[in-house]
């Protein structure tokens, strides 16, 4: 649905020339809700504004719906624009309008703001459950009710595909939750595809199929939200998925875990273990099976995607030998093992 | 000079002050003369001042129709007219004034040098409205397809509408010290009245009832204009 290959932004100034995006390539399929996930600074902003080309790219192509946006003039442009809804930090909602009004506003841009796009409007309020507001203007709105309006006016067109720039980073969680359920919705009734950028880890577990990590103006990782999750390749993402996953220990654990006495050793590690083995009851099995112990000393269970997911936190004590052959039975188990202290 | 004839209400409050009924009467066919002439003034260097102030916006770096050489080289022009203090100015257009009226004297004649003094401050006060609406708004315009056009008449102007109300205000109050000046200089109005009869023929009763009605005027004006811009902003509210 939308194909970006090898796209460059470089701002250029009196003084310096600063790279927002280095040779960017993409695939965003048809249907999907992609994200792209960095810190701010990073350039997922300029990359999501590139696609409907608020900001012109230095080079590379975007291609939206079979069409190439990057060479279109500024009338097919706007034509172009017309398919490609979006949705803001800010909300942007016009002061001057009343909610349905606004809602109305992009399709008096097409030219058929008739009676059908008046019904259009109709049906919009209803999806966003905002039908009691239509008179209401966007100052007497919540936040969360204005992202609502914002989507119903991006929608307004029949777009092809959704931009979201940052739309819930101005929200509470609780807020945020909402809104990105309504996008799931959306996502799915009319397999709209979805694009976001977002700093916050949470948006992508709880909506994202796939997943980019851009940092320093370059996509350093790609791929499905939960091997992203599961198998961090970079320190970005590391940093973006243990920041929900708990997956740092804290120091004070690390120092604190008792030293083995006689033949016994103590180990510490982290397991993780991803969807059906997260239900299995491994480790009390393990403990069983093995002349082990094991000290809890950190968990987290979460869900990506409606999938579980999760990290344990253990401190193995026993022979060395019995450590080794219940590590393996983990292993065997599927789940992911790795050794944070040996004593 | 007078114009008017004697309307049965002169007679009232000319024995309800112990005036004399010219007195009354100029009071009255001056403060008409000179809404008129403010009136007329601000209605056309709105026309014109506020396509030009939209222009000095949108061709603005980094706006919609960025054309910097063509912006600066507006906004100069528009600075240069702003800095002729306005009793310069009004001598200055004397023969444009009356190559479009026929005169130079007179309250329809007025109106040249006042419209023309006020469309460049319009311009810059327009300017002011329009540039303090949030970018973004643009932005959510141009990312569902808008152009230049509906841009400017669905987002900029409705948005900036206070705004641009309370500019209407002071374009007017601008005008009617200007108006002021050009009666001076035979244009009529409230200004000939204080300066030929007040000051020239020593009669304190028209300087201070001229001042208390220009008074009056002024008040009257900003308060229509907070009114009605208040009356935006409550519904938006």
């Amino acid at each position: 649905m939308i194909k970006i290959r090898n796209l460059t932004k470089i701002y250029r100034t009196q003084e310096q020339e600063i790279t927002a995006l280095n040779n960017v390539s993409l695939d965003i399929k048809k249907g999907e809700i992609y994200g792209i996930i960095g810190l701010s600074g990073a350039g997922k902003s300029t990359l999501v504004r590139c696609i409907n080309m608020l900001e012109r790219p230095t080079s590379g192509r975007i291609i939206v719906d079979g069409e190439e946006i990057t060479s279109l003039n500024n009338k097919e442009l706007r034509t172009a624009r017309q398919k490609i809804g979006m949705i803001f930090q800010h909300f942007n909602l016009l002061s001057s309008r009343n909610i349905f009004d606004n809602i109305l506003f992009p399709m008096e841009i097409t030219g058929a703001a008739g009676s059908e796009a008046r019904a259009r409007v109709g049906e919009l309020l209803d999806l966003v459950g905002l039908s009691d507001r239509a008179g209401s203007y966007p100052s007497q709105l919540s936040g969360g009710q204005k992202q609502r309006v914002g989507i119903a006016r991006a929608l307004a067109n029949q777009p092809a595909v959704l931009l979201s720039d940052e739309a819930t980073s101005a929200l509470d969680p609780r807020t945020t939750h909402s809104i990105l359920q309504l996008l799931k919705d959306i996502n799915k009734r009319f397999s709209l595809t979805i694009l976001l950028i977002t700093h916050d880890m949470n948006v992508i577990k709880e909506i994202c199929h796939r997943v980019a990590v851009i940092h320093d103006a370059e996509i350093v990782e790609e791929g499905d939200v939960l091997e992203v999750f599961s198998n961090p390749q970079t320190p970005t993402s590391k940093s973006f998925t243990s920041a929900i996953m708990g997956g740092d220990v804290p120091e004070g654990i690390l120092g604190d875990s008792s030293v083995g006495t006689g033949d016994n050793i103590s180990k510490l590690v982290r397991i993780s273990f991803i969807g059906k083995t997260a239900g299995e009851p491994v480790v009390s099995t393990m403990i069983r099976r093995f002349d082990v112990e094991a000290n809890i000393l950190y968990g987290n269970i979460d869900r990506v995607m409606g999938t579980p997911f999760g990290s344990l936190t253990l401190e193995l004590i026993g022979r060395s030998d019995s450590i080794d052959k219940a590590a393996e039975y983990l292993q065997s188990r599927g789940l992911k093992i790795e050794v944070l202290k040996d004593v | 000079m007078f114009s008017f004839g004697v309307i049965p209400i002169y007679a009232f409050i000319n024995s309800f002050l112990g005036t004399d009924s010219w007195i009354v009467e100029g009071l009255l066919v001056a403060t008409w003369e000179s809404i008129y002439m403010v009136f007329i003034s601000t209605v056309i260097s709105y026309l014109l001042g506020l396509p030009l102030g939209v222009i000095l916006v949108v061709t603005a770096r980094g706006h919609i129709l960025e054309n910097t050489y063509f912006n600066q080289v507006l906004g100069s022009i528009v600075n240069a007219v702003r800095s002729i203090p306005f009793i310069i100015f009004l001598i200055l257009v004397i023969p444009l004034t009356k190559l479009i009226v026929g005169t130079s004297i007179g309250t329809i004649a007025s109106i040249v040098p006042l419209t023309l003094a006020a469309v460049p401050f319009v311009a810059r006060l327009v300017e002011t409205s329009l540039k303090e609406i949030e970018w973004g708004l643009v932005e959510a315009a141009m990312s569902m397809g808008a152009n230049t056009w509906q841009i400017i008449r669905k987002v900029l102007l409705p948005e900036a509408k206070p705004s641009l109300l309370l500019g209407i205000a002071i374009t007017s109050i601008n005008l009617i010290g200007y108006s002021a000046m050009a009666g001076i200089v035979g244009g009529g109005g409230l200004g000939t009245l204080a300066y030929y009869y007040g000051y020239q023929r020593y009669e304190d009763t028209v300087m201070w009832a001229t001042v208390i009605v220009l008074i009056l005027l002024v008040q009257g004006i900003q308060s229509l204009g907070d009114g009605m811009a208040n009356r935006v902003v409550k519904r938006r509210r």
